[in-house]
């Protein structure tokens, strides 16, 4: 009977967070309608002036709010993210499951577990301090003397202080590398050795038989991992709220300073609270609805393509050598 | 001549492989002697006995702060998760109803920290006239991280073997006596694994507390509502870019601890599980070469992950 009411906890805080959601914002729904999600200017308007009534909707004059720059930050911050961790993280665990000793596989393991476990904050202020600015000084400059060809010439342009789209997106890789390289490296592990002994009778080398054998094994849980991974780097507030720049418009290089939907959240919430209509805060209320749609779907889809990559992953074969 | 290419293209391939596992363990390397170099240049003992004065000071308030939380979620999450998982493990028959609780979980590992304290500002300290307090955050970050809780104790009790029931039922024990006394109890590793998980998931967070907890330069009180309370993460958040640099050295110590904490819950976690699978009756019985783990290595990733998760 207890355990029953604590089962259902995790349903009844999921359901009381879309209710308070759906009811915070419901004024700034009606207010902003379809231009929350197509506007770029984010505006709370004059808090000093008289307030003026808008489709029943009490606000100050002026407030406009359009949540694109935020959502388009939140985007290609995290594309950029798993782009850079995809690749880096599939190849330290093909690396740790087919060549490396025991031993060191067990440190590499404890490594990725720091990593994951390593907070946010520490992530930003790494990012802030000691990452960005190198990045701005050693590496930036020298991204901007790629040929300046598609796609290549996205590199080109003032490389700024450090703070921004790139930064955020590399800051962010950091942090889902332990994700997708976790998860990569147990399907590896999965893969039955027949199946591999087969390709080594065939005299393929470890790349080819990789490609032939162990991708066709892996590659619906890998998916699932980079679309976890994605999730993770979509909901990133505290590290992004410190590297972005946070300011309110989209990146204009990929250089280029910018925010995303939860570090405009974490970052305006105080100074929303000063608008006497209360419409600024439930503006970041429906930042705050888009973004939880925006990431439940992608950890749906994760975890659907997990689970059924699960089911195909689990034949016995070879288990019992 | 086919050969040699293809000697080349698996050379070039295992390289990208090693450039990729440097990748992976440089930022980890980085990220953890630049914390402790900033750190240790100012460091002052007595950072961890004096509270914080606005201009100075020390994180002896927030270090309280943050182990108060640590107990108040190991108990609130521990006990949650800890129910969740024997129920759905245990008690529930498997039907729509578990897959239902089973996926909400699930889906609630996947949420956004910042929307899970956007909540708990607007319905606790705002809708309840809490005021930021010990309790919003405490269930805030509790809502937060009791998914890992109870999926680990789920995991956990599959992984007990059938034999120890049927053990239990031949002795004629009722099967809430078997539950408690046989099978939680070779269990209990694995729960572990996934309450100090959750610890070390609480302990890094700061988007959920912002606005639930809040901070106060005194000590942690014995009220639970209308009194907010110090926590290491906000130190670390704020403190970085203070024109003070007495500040801002705390921010860096604060870094520090919360390092130090996390890395030591997670050996503390590895340590349960190496000697749970030393003294497991398994490997002493010689049933089956390889022990089970009570927690695969990237579920605690995974774990991390749902910090969205936030995440470990």
């Amino acid at each position: 009977m207890v355990t029953a009411v604590a089962a259902a906890v995790p349903l009844g805080a999921l359901l009381a967070a879309v209710a308070v959601l759906l009811v915070e914002a419901l004024p700034a729904i009606r207010y902003d309608g379809w231009h929350f999600l197509t506007g770029s200017a984010w505006r709370p308007g004059n808090y000093y002036g008289n307030p003026v009534r808008t489709g029943g909707v009490l606000h100050p004059v002026g407030a406009s709010y359009g949540a694109l720059p935020l959502i388009l930050g939140t985007l290609e911050s995290s594309v950029i993210a798993v782009i850079v961790a995809f690749p880096v993280a599939v190849g330290a665990a093909v690396l740790v499951v087919e060549k490396l000793p025991r031993r060191i596989a067990g440190a590499v393991g404890f490594c990725l577990e720091v990593l994951a476990g390593i907070p946010s904050v520490v992530f930003g202020l790494w990012g802030v301090l000691s990452f960005g600015p190198w990045l701005a000084r050693d590496v930036y400059p020298a991204l901007t003397h790629l040929p300046n060809v598609p796609p290549l010439d996205i590199f080109h342009g003032p490389v700024g202080a450090g703070e921004g789209l790139l930064t955020s997106g590399l800051v962010l890789a950091a942090m889902i590398v332990p994700i997708i390289a976790a998860t990569t490296r147990d399907l590896l592990r999965q893969v039955p050795e027949t199946t591999k002994e087969g390709a080594d009778a065939l005299g393929m080398t470890h790349a080819e038989a990789f490609r032939a054998v162990q991708v066709r094994w892996v590659r619906t849980g890998v998916l699932g991992a980079l679309v976890l991974g994605l999730g993770r780097a979509l909901g990133e507030t505290i590290a992004l709220a410190l590297v972005s720049g946070t300011v309110l418009s989209s990146a204009t290089s990929i250089y280029g300073t910018m925010t995303t939907v939860a570090a405009t959240i974490v970052s305006l919430l105080d100074s929303a609270q000063t608008d006497p209509t209360g419409l600024a805060v439930r503006a970041l209320a429906e930042a705050a609805l888009v973004l939880l749609v925006i990431t439940l779907a992608v950890n749906v889809g994760a975890r659907v393509l997990v689970r059924r990559s699960a089911r195909g992953a689990a034949l016995p074969i070879g288990a019992g050598f | 001549m086919i050969a040699r290419r293809r000697r080349v293209a698996d050379r070039v391939w295992w390289s990208l492989c090693a450039v990729g596992l440097a990748l992976v363990v440089a930022p980890v390397v980085w990220v953890i002697t630049g914390v402790v170099q900033r750190a240790v240049s100012g460091w002052s003992w007595s950072v961890l006995t004096t509270i914080s004065t606005g201009v100075g000071g020390g994180l002896a308030n927030a270090i309280a702060g943050t182990f108060v939380l640590l107990v108040g979620v190991g108990l609130l999450a521990g006990l949650v998760g800890l129910g969740c998982g024997v129920y759905l493990a245990e008690i529930a028959r498997p039907s729509w109803r578990t897959t239902v609780l089973r996926s909400a979980s699930e889906v609630l590992s996947g949420v956004p920290s910042i929307v899970l304290g956007y909540v708990g500002y607007e319905a606790l300290v705002v809708g309840l006239h809490w005021g930021f307090s010990l309790l919003a955050g405490l269930i805030v970050l509790s809502v937060l991280v009791v998914p890992y809780v109870a999926k680990s104790t789920e995991i956990a009790l599959g992984q007990v073997p059938l034999g120890y029931r049927e053990g239990g039922e031949a002795l004629g024990m009722t099967r809430s006596h078997i539950l408690r006394t046989v099978v939680l109890r070779s269990a209990v590793p694995g729960i572990a694994t996934g309450v100090i998980i959750a610890l070390a998931i609480s302990v890094g967070e700061t988007a959920p507390l912002l606005y639930t907890a809040g901070w106060t330069n005194s000590y942690p009180t014995a009220h639970l509502l209308h009194a907010p309370i110090g926590y290491l993460t906000y130190a670390t958040y704020t403190f970085y870019d203070d024109p003070y640099p007495a500040v801002r050295a705390l921010s860096y110590d604060a870094a520090l601890l919360l390092v130090l904490l996390v890395v030591g819950l997670i050996a503390t976690s590895r340590l349960v599980v190496h000697l749970s699978q030393r003294y497991s009756p398994e490997r002493s019985l010689g049933a089956g070469r390889r022990a089970p783990r009570p927690l695969p290595a990237g579920a605690a990733a995974a774990g991390a992950a749902a910090e969205g998760a936030g995440s470990l």
